[in-house]
């Protein structure tokens, strides 16, 4: 087993990133993801792969877009503001069936916002992020190792459902230092991609990658079958942790860096003799429904903490179809609760 | 001894062809009137075609074959 | 009789979509026959863009990619990065590549990415049925300058090939027009340039091509070639801009 390192979550990332086969970086600088671009900068001449600063954050997603037509894994990371303006390739990319990692180390918003952690961009990515009916594959890791963990796995379901994938991070996963664990170099043999425009060497009919279909007709059947992969992905890779679960009265909904002062409220108040549990999706999408719904069963209630004004929560809502109340508690502007906020939360609630 | 060979369907009628054949040989179709509406280029004389292809190259559409 | 002049290979069966005597059907066809003669269509990866030519990955027979507007040459650079021996070009209307893509456009060009741009001027938006493009010449009237496009307020068109000149990146700039045999003749010698200094490694080519938009310039095809030579090349002069190599400039600096 490979030994511990203590390492920032942005670089941390960034070797996940290559050791899962991805050699191809585009990216354009914005704090607090930069140290993730460095470090891509400082070890692709190395490994004779691609480090690219582009000229803007829509030129390094179409960068990987075209990367991605080509058929390598290729990926590109930024913050809020930037992301916005990946929007437009990252709707053309899951137009043309195009997978990629996209990062997302979150900031304050909207407009510049500010440069402090935030989750104010969960709407963007699980519902948002570009025009047209589509979804991409989003994780919301809570610890350095986590995030590096993700990240194998997020390329590959990319590969296989022909998406684009997000890694939904923030300011302080991205900027804090953890003893980290990194994967070995991946052994899996690399999905087969007979649809990349790569050359057709005269060996078959010229691939098009493309997301124009000027027949309605064509173009529903495409986007319909894009949900039919959609309702699959809902039903086999929901991914959440369920923590203290099974007796609890009052259940928290956290994820991310929210997910840890969660956690740590929850174990407060049960050294106070209260029973609190914590859901912690890992997948934001598809939404971690199932745990939501076992949650649902077991309490009486359910208090779901974010970084924003309240934006899964709706998710929250929709996931327990009313059966028991749902509960916020947020700070935003770049604000971390502390677990002594949540659990004069938890003790309002269940007094 | 030489011709061109319009493809009717593919011909768009734009006339560049007749403008540009220095033999004056090429003429829209009074008669002929292709699915797409257009009246296609035809030769009117046989016999004066030199093969210069100067047809084929203006031919936005890649309509003409040429043979000499 | 031997057929002394047929469709290139790499061009595909599909009827082009353009209007009748667009000159969009020419540029195809002599992209096509470079990649013929170069051999290279099974290397070769198009992007096509938005706008009148978005189509254009139905009609080249090569792999093909559909870039979002403007962004051509930002997934140019990324297939050129993914495929170091592909032969990567795209083909842009002047409203994408020198409005809403123009910064695409010169940061290519800036890091001399071995690619090759064929760029289609003809001084409008025809796509959208005839709006001010950034090249629309003063005076024209279009559908969004219906009294003739005033410098005041619309502002002066842009002049790609000059501009992009004085970048290190930049290979090949020339402007060429199809308006007649000749012209067609330089227009495909210059293509072919293009594309093999892509194929040498010399650095960004970009061929600008004078083009016609009979439809919406209100025109016959044939009015419409006399209204390019009387109106377009005494704004754009023909010619060849930049003639280089950038690794003439790399000498001496580290691998």
């Amino acid at each position: 087993m490979a030994d511990k390192v203590l390492m920032k979550g942005n670089e941390a990332l960034a070797e996940a990133a290559i050791q899962a086969g991805c050699h191809h970086f585009f990216g354009y600088p914005i704090t607090p993801q930069t140290e993730l671009a460095a470090y891509m900068a400082k070890r692709m001449p190395k490994i004779g792969g691609t480090y690219l600063q582009a000229e803007s954050e829509i030129a390094a997603i179409n960068m990987v877009l075209g990367a991605s037509a080509a058929g390598v894994r290729a990926m590109t990371s930024s913050s809020s503001p930037g992301i916005s303006l990946k929007g437009e390739g990252i709707s053309y990319m899951a137009g043309s069936d195009l997978p990629a990692l996209i990062i997302n180390v979150q900031r304050g918003g909207p407009g510049l916002g500010g440069i402090q952690p935030s989750q104010a961009d969960y709407w963007q990515a699980t519902k948002a992020l570009g025009h047209g009916d589509f979804q991409v594959l989003v994780f919301a890791p809570s610890t350095v190792q986590e995030m590096v963990d993700l990240v194998q796995g997020a390329f590959d379901m990319a590969d296989k459902y022909r998406m684009p994938a997000m890694i939904l991070a923030d300011g302080m996963l991205g900027q804090m230092m953890e003893p980290v664990v990194l994967p070995e170099k991946s052994e899996k043999e690399p999905i087969a991609k007979p649809w990349a425009s790569c050359g057709h060497k005269g060996e078959r009919a010229h691939n098009i990658v493309n997301s124009l279909y000027l027949t309605p007709n064509a173009l529903e059947d495409l986007v319909k079958e894009r949900y039919e992969r959609y309702e699959t992905i809902k039903k086999n890779e929901q991914m959440a942790e369920e923590y203290l679960t099974e007796d609890a009265d009052l259940i928290l909904v956290a994820y991310g860096a929210s997910s840890r002062v969660a956690k740590g409220a929850v174990n407060k108040a049960r050294e106070k003799g209260l029973k609190v549990g914590l859901v912690r999706p890992i997948t934001l999408w598809p939404f971690p429904t199932d745990a939501l719904k076992r949650a649902a069963n077991q309490a009486k209630a359910l208090l779901t903490v974010e970084m924003s004004m309240g934006q899964m929560v709706d998710d929250v809502k929709l996931a327990v179809e009313h059966k028991v109340p749902v509960h916020f508690y947020g700070r935003t502007g770049g604000i971390i609760p502390t677990p002594k906020e949540i659990l004069a939360e938890i003790e309002r609630l269940m007094a | 001894m030489a011709k061109i060979i319009v493809d009717e369907n593919v011909c768009k009628g734009c006339a560049l062809c007749v403008n540009t054949c220095p033999k004056k040989i090429i003429a829209l179709s009074k008669s002929k009137i292709n699915a797409k509406g257009y009246h296609p280029a035809e030769l009117t004389d046989e016999n004066a075609c030199i093969g210069c292809a100067f047809c084929a190259t203006m031919c936005p559409d890649t309509a003409i074959t040429v043979y000499r | 009789m031997d057929v002394v002049f047929k469709k290139p290979h790499a061009l595909t069966d599909a009827p082009l979509h353009y209007c009748p005597g667009c000159t969009h059907g020419i540029v195809h066809r002599l992209v096509a026959e470079v990649l013929d003669e170069l051999g290279v269509e099974g290397k070769a990866v198009g992007v096509a863009s938005v706008g009148c030519s978005v189509m254009s990955y139905n009609y080249f027979g090569c792999d093909m990619v559909q870039a979002p507007h403007g962004r051509a040459q930002a997934v140019a650079t990324g297939l050129r990065r993914a495929l170091p021996d592909g032969v990567i070009f795209t083909y842009q209307g002047d409203g994408d590549l020198a409005a809403i893509g123009t910064a695409e456009t010169v940061h290519a060009a800036t890091r001399g990415e071995n690619i090759t741009v064929i760029f289609i001027n003809n001084a409008i938006y025809g796509m959208t049925g005839g709006q001010m493009a950034p090249t629309s010449l003063p005076g024209q009237t279009t559908q969004t300058t219906p009294y003739g496009r005033d410098v005041n307020s619309a502002g002066f068109p842009v002049r790609v090939c000059e501009m992009l000149s004085t970048l290190d990146g930049v290979a090949l700039a020339q402007r060429v027009t199809v308006d007649s045999v000749k012209n067609v003749k330089t227009a495909k010698a210059a293509i072919k340039k293009a594309f093999q200094n892509q194929i040498e490694g010399k650095g960004y080519s970009i061929v600008e091509v004078l083009s016609t938009c009979p439809t919406n310039w209100g025109l016959s095809p044939v009015d419409a070639l006399e209204w390019l030579r009387q109106n377009m090349i005494p704004y754009y002069p023909l010619g060849v801009y930049k003639d280089g190599d950038k690794r003439d400039l790399m000498k001496g600096d580290k691998e």
